[in-house]
């Protein structure tokens, strides 16, 4: 099939020199985009045309360009990761943008993640949460025999789903209350399911929930934004998880 | 415990309860009501509002209902400013994912119309009852007992067309706000799976459609036959 060409597209994009600057939208104009290029590719197109101008380029983050790393966090027309489902930004196509649109690329909003410059945020957030609980105690010495502890094959299963978070903050980026809910769920519960995970559960629930408040994410509405924006489908069942891990934690101590 | 209930969780979980709380008074309160559209001389009625009335377990609820609402309005507030502030910097291009109506989006705005709905309603009937009384209250006599004409009251109200589309209006709004509380309050005890999701989900929007259309029926009723 021939590729489409996009011979004019606007791309109105946030721009920031530093964290505390203040920002404003800039548009600028992209010529003959394949519409299989990725999104990415374009704003790479886009940025070698910004310093063949001599003018800045657009800070973003992007790694892995495959939907694994969880870096390429931009806000498109609207959308976590632009309009397409189940997909990172560095997985969108332009193949779902037509001739002459003016696309609106933000940085995700929400206070616990600071512009840094441009379209790119401070997520050190998430990794704040991970560290007060997200981990499990193993003990130093030979390497156990991984038969040893046999896992059921739903609950496994549902460890794996939840497992499939990579962090990329979509869900606090779309929720209207930026909370951080489904990522902490998906963290929470990713152990919650395993026999690993439940020596240290009711600390865990607890500690990345106050660490999650304490770092200024909102509180959940059950709105269900964040499960339509999620990437890996985390779902909001997760969430039911946490709060239940969470309460039964609370009511124990 | 005042850590519990300020922290995010913790908060939800008191919002939920409270919320719980007031559906189930709702239950009552709507199939009472629906007592006014069973038997136009407003004995039925009037028997059932006495019943409330005098009852003791009823008269022990009375204050708890009413602080289980101030909770919940409460607390709505302080959830809703706080996660206001999680954002600062709105988007300029908005979140397209769910509709601009959806309850979802708009517990707080339709919690704070049925506030509005709710101070009218109480001082249209709960006040003339129980505090500054109302010559239409005039006790009536039922099987020897004596007891308030409450049916008088509200027959009377509703002869207007505009109280009429008021509490119809109230009805809609609240089906709304339970159409997503329901099913938001059994996530946030921690009561849901993903089978349970999408029955709680399914029972949410039926128990709304009871509610908004049970409410608005009774006002209805008097609208067309009176
Ligand atoms: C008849 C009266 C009411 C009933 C039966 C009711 C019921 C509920 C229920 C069951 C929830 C879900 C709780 C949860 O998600 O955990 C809820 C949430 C909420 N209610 Fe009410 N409510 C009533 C009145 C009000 C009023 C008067 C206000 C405010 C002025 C209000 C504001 C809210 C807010 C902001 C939420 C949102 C929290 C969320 O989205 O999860 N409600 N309500
Ligand atoms: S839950 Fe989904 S949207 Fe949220 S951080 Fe994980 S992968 Fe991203
Ligand atoms: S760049 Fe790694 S997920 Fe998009």
């Amino acid at each position: 099939m021939a590729d489409i060409i996009l011979n004019k597209i606007y791309v109105k994009v946030w721009r920031q020199n530093s964290p505390k600057a203040k920002g404003r939208f800039e548009t600028y104009q992209v010529e003959n985009v394949s519409q299989g290029t990725s999104f990415l590719e374009m704003i790479d197109i886009l940025n070698d045309k910004l310093i063949r101008e001599g003018k800045d380029p657009i800070a973003f983050d992007h790694d892995c360009r495959e939907g694994i790393c969880g870096m390429c966090s931009m806000y498109v027309n609207g959308h976590a990761h632009g309009p397409d489902t189940e997909v990172t930004t560095c997985q969108l196509h332009m193949r779902k943008f037509s001739e002459g649109q003016t696309i609106v690329v933000e940085p995700w909003r929400a206070a616990a993640f600071p512009v840094i410059k441009d379209v790119m945020v401070d997520r050190t957030a998430f990794e704040k949460i991970q560290q007060a609980g997200g981990y499990v105690s193993v003990n130093t010495g030979g390497v156990p025999d991984g038969n040893v502890i046999l896992i059921g094959q739903d609950d496994a299963e549902e460890a794996m789903d939840a497992a499939a978070c990579i962090g990329c903050g979509a869900c606090v980026a779309t929720c209207k209350n930026s909370s951080a809910m489904l990522f902490v769920a998906a963290k929470v519960s990713q152990l919650a399911k395993l026999p690993q995970g439940k020596i240290e559960a009711k600390k865990r629930a607890k500690a990345m929930v106050a660490k999650m408040d304490e770092l200024g994410f909102g509180s959940c509405t059950n709105t269900g934004g964040c499960e339509l924006a999620c990437p890996k489908s985390i779902s909001i069942a997760h969430i039911a998880r946490l709060n239940r891990e969470y309460l039964s934690a609370k009511l124990s101590d | 415990m005042s850590s519990f209930l300020s922290a995010s969780i913790g908060r939800k979980f008191l919002m939920s309860i409270t919320g719980l709380f007031l559906i189930s008074f709702l239950c009552i309160h709507l199939t009472l009501n629906l007592f006014l559209t069973f038997d136009d001389t407003g004995t039925l009625f009037n028997l059932a509002a006495n019943f409330m009335a005098t009852n003791p377990f009823i008269r022990i609820m009375e204050p708890l209902l009413a602080l289980g609402f101030i909770i919940h309005i409460i607390w709505s507030g302080w959830i809703t400013l706080e996660n206001m502030r999680a954002r600062p910097q709105k988007y300029a291009y908005g979140d397209q994912l769910l509709s601009w109506w959806a309850p979802a989006k708009n517990m707080f705005i339709l919690g704070f119309m049925v506030l509005i709905f709710l101070i009218i309603h109480i001082s249209n009937f709960w006040i003339k009852m129980k505090l500054t009384g109302d010559p239409l209250l005039k006790d009536v006599v039922v099987d020897g007992v004596e007891m308030h004409n409450a049916y008088a009251l509200v027959s009377n109200l509703f002869l207007s067309r505009w109280y009429d589309l008021l509490y119809v209006a109230g009805g809609i709004l609240i089906g709304l706000h339970i159409s997503h509380g329901f099913w938001s309050a059994f996530q946030t005890i921690g009561f849901s799976n993903q089978i349970w999701l999408k029955r709680l989900k399914f029972l949410a929007i039926a128990i709304g459609i009871v509610f908004a259309a049970g409410f608005s029926y009774i006002p209805l009723y008097f609208m067309i036959k009176f």
